[in-house]
């Protein structure tokens, strides 16, 4: 684990702040907004989901904007696992994807057997992808190894389905930290890894995504092998999703720019993404009152 | 010798004092002609930023009680009266009136915003009623406010033109977006200064200053902006507006031609019905216990 490096925090932040000044205007505006909505993982995460809001937000990840046909669905929906079987009902027939969070999620604290068979089980309900957690504990002790098992186990488990491990970058202290992870859950098997749950008090920064975006690289590099990266929590404005798009495009270039290897976890996003399209279409700033709330 | 420190006058956005994001920024001058100051010549993203603001503040504001908002009201008066001297200075040298001239716009501006004050928990008795039905229902009907408000302000009077028309619409916990005059925009800037220290929660005023030409329409077709008040366009700008505004089912509300003389008169510009203007009825039915 030596090899990998750390992280310039001076150069990281130096370098988010000047993509963040990029000009983006018009077309190339319009473009990247549906671009932005094509790669959202649009998510409920709440103890009082319920199979109502999940239909809801089923209907909008498929038709997001009813008037507006040429507006595309969502990569995915990610909800809690007892809803998995609501979501897929739902999303029947379409290309949005059923993503579910497991292994104990948020705090990823409870015996491994028992997280594997969460995963087992949300695979079994149908969910196209798993978003688990690393037991942060662990990794803070500096037990990397159980660390890195673990995402290998649930890996074996996911069978078919896709891994997200998210690292909760929030509660990882350092950016070297989060390097470190990056590489823990891209060697153990991780097909994205993904910032945060949107639980912790800090999540999807810039700078910590750029971190993560470099260790993609780095990888990449190092063996061939491209692995997908998601941004979660706190994302909730179309200009924030431009610039994280900008940081993908200038750090891993075209090949990331897909839903297959880039997503937003986010929530309210695509209601702010919707209103600035819609103001691009008409030119009048618009209100969230005439846009449905998930 | 040494240098006075100059002030730069910003714009007053959410509670505090931004500069424009467009970078560009306005000469003000005297009465002859001389350059007095720069002030920010606001953009749309501005207006924008300033709705975004007062939507936010629209919840807090319209739940405060009426007696505290007439309090903050009265407040406003407290804070202006302790600075008049300085409003007497920039009006002197803003618009070129002589310092009794100056003096009375400042007296003036402290009894209308005095005179506002005390509307505050009066409205709605004023403006809602009982409604006689044919059954055993109460029904009533009473004025709320309508939301996010943009405000034209008069050209001159620079002082009691922006104070008059601010006070009605927010005493009923309307909050608003405020296109300062044009030419003589310092006053206005100050008031921010006022109103920052009177208690008034972040976003209920917000004030841009800039060229109206550029910022009204974006008012009128926003449409987070629920009514539009405009004191200073001539007839056909109103009317684009009134068009404008049609998409959000906007109230646009037109007081055009108001001579500057007219501001200082109580029968025409202190006005209770200019608060009415831009609330909403809502009529509620209460069963009435057999």
């Amino acid at each position: 684990m030596k090899d990998i490096g750390t992280v310039d925090q001076v150069n990281i932040e130096a370098r988010v702040a000047m993509l963040c000044k990029r000009s983006i205007k018009n077309q190339a505006k319009i473009a990247g907004l549906k671009m932005a909505i094509s790669m959202m993982d649009l998510t409920t995460l709440e103890g009082k989901d319920s199979a109502g809001k999940v239909l809801a937000m089923c209907n909008k990840a498929m038709h997001p904007l009813e008037s507006d046909p040429s507006i595309p669905s969502v990569a995915a929906v990610c909800v809690y696992p007892n809803m998995v079987p609501v979501a897929k009902k739902a999303l029947k027939g379409s290309s949005v994807k059923v993503a579910s969070v497991a292994t104990a999620f948020p705090s990823g604290l409870a015996p491994l057997p028992i997280k594997l068979d969460e995963v087992k089980r949300v695979v079994e309900m149908g969910a196209d992808e798993v978003d688990m957690v690393i037991n942060r504990g662990d990794f803070l002790a500096g037990r990397y190894d159980d660390v890195a098992n673990e995402i290998a186990q649930v890996k074996t488990a996911c069978g078919n389905a896709h891994l997200k491990v998210i690292l909760e970058t929030g509660e990882l202290e350092t950016f070297d930290n989060v390097r470190l992870a990056s590489f823990i859950a891209m060697q153990a098997g991780a097909d994205f890894i993904k910032t945060s749950t949107g639980k912790a008090a800090v999540n999807a920064t810039l700078p910590v995504t750029l971190v993560m975006l470099e260790a993609i690289r780095d990888y990449y590099y190092a063996t061939g092998k491209r692995i997908g990266m998601k941004p979660a929590g706190g994302i909730r404005t179309a200009k924030q999703a431009l610039q994280y798009l900008v940081l993908v495009n200038e750090t891993l270039g075209d090949a990331w720019l897909s839903p297959d290897m880039f997503r937003f976890g986010a929530s309210t996003l695509l209601n702010d993404v919707l209103m600035q399209l819609e103001k691009q279409r008409t030119g009048a700033y618009q209100a969230g009152d005439y846009f449905t709330k998930d | 010798m040494r240098l006075t420190v100059q002030k730069t006058y910003k714009m007053f956005v959410n509670g505090q004092f931004p500069r424009t994001e467009s970078g560009r920024s306005l000469e003000v001058k005297d009465a002859k002609g001389k350059f007095l100051a720069n002030v920010c010549w606001g953009s749309r993203k501005d207006v924008r930023e300033a709705a975004v603001a007062a939507r936010k503040a629209f919840g807090g504001w319209q739940k405060k009680t009426a007696y505290l908002r007439g309090q903050i009201l009265y407040r406003m008066a407290e804070m202006l009266e302790r600075r008049n001297a300085e409003f007497i200075t920039e009006l002197m040298a803003m618009s070129g009136k002589t310092r009794v001239q100056a003096d009375q716009e400042v007296a003036k501006s402290i009894d209308r915003l005095v005179w506002y004050a005390g509307w505050a928990d009066k409205f709605t008795q004023q403006f809602g009623c009982v409604n006689p039905v044919a059954g055993s229902f109460f029904n009533f009907s009473v004025p709320e406010p309508t939301g996010v408000v943009g405000i034209v302000a008069p050209e001159r009077p620079a002082l009691l033109g922006i104070v008059s028309t601010i006070a009605p619409v927010i005493l009923t916990g309307n909050t608003c977006v405020v296109i300062a005059s044009q030419k003589h925009p310092l006053c206005a800037v100050s008031l921010g200064e006022v109103l920052v220290t009177s208690d008034l929660p972040a976003g209920v005023v917000n004030i841009i200053t800039g060229k109206a030409s550029e910022l009204v329409p974006t008012l009128s077709k926003h449409m987070d902006v629920n009514a539009v008040v405009d004191y200073r366009s001539d007839m056909a700008t109103f009317k684009a507006s009134a068009v404008e505004g049609a998409d959000s089912v906007k109230r646009v509300i037109g007081h055009l031609n108001i001579t500057e003389k007219s501001w200082y008169d109580d029968k025409k510009c202190q006005n209770p019905y200019w608060i009415q203007e831009v609330t909403e009825i809502k009529t509620a039915w209460h069963p009435i216990g057999v």
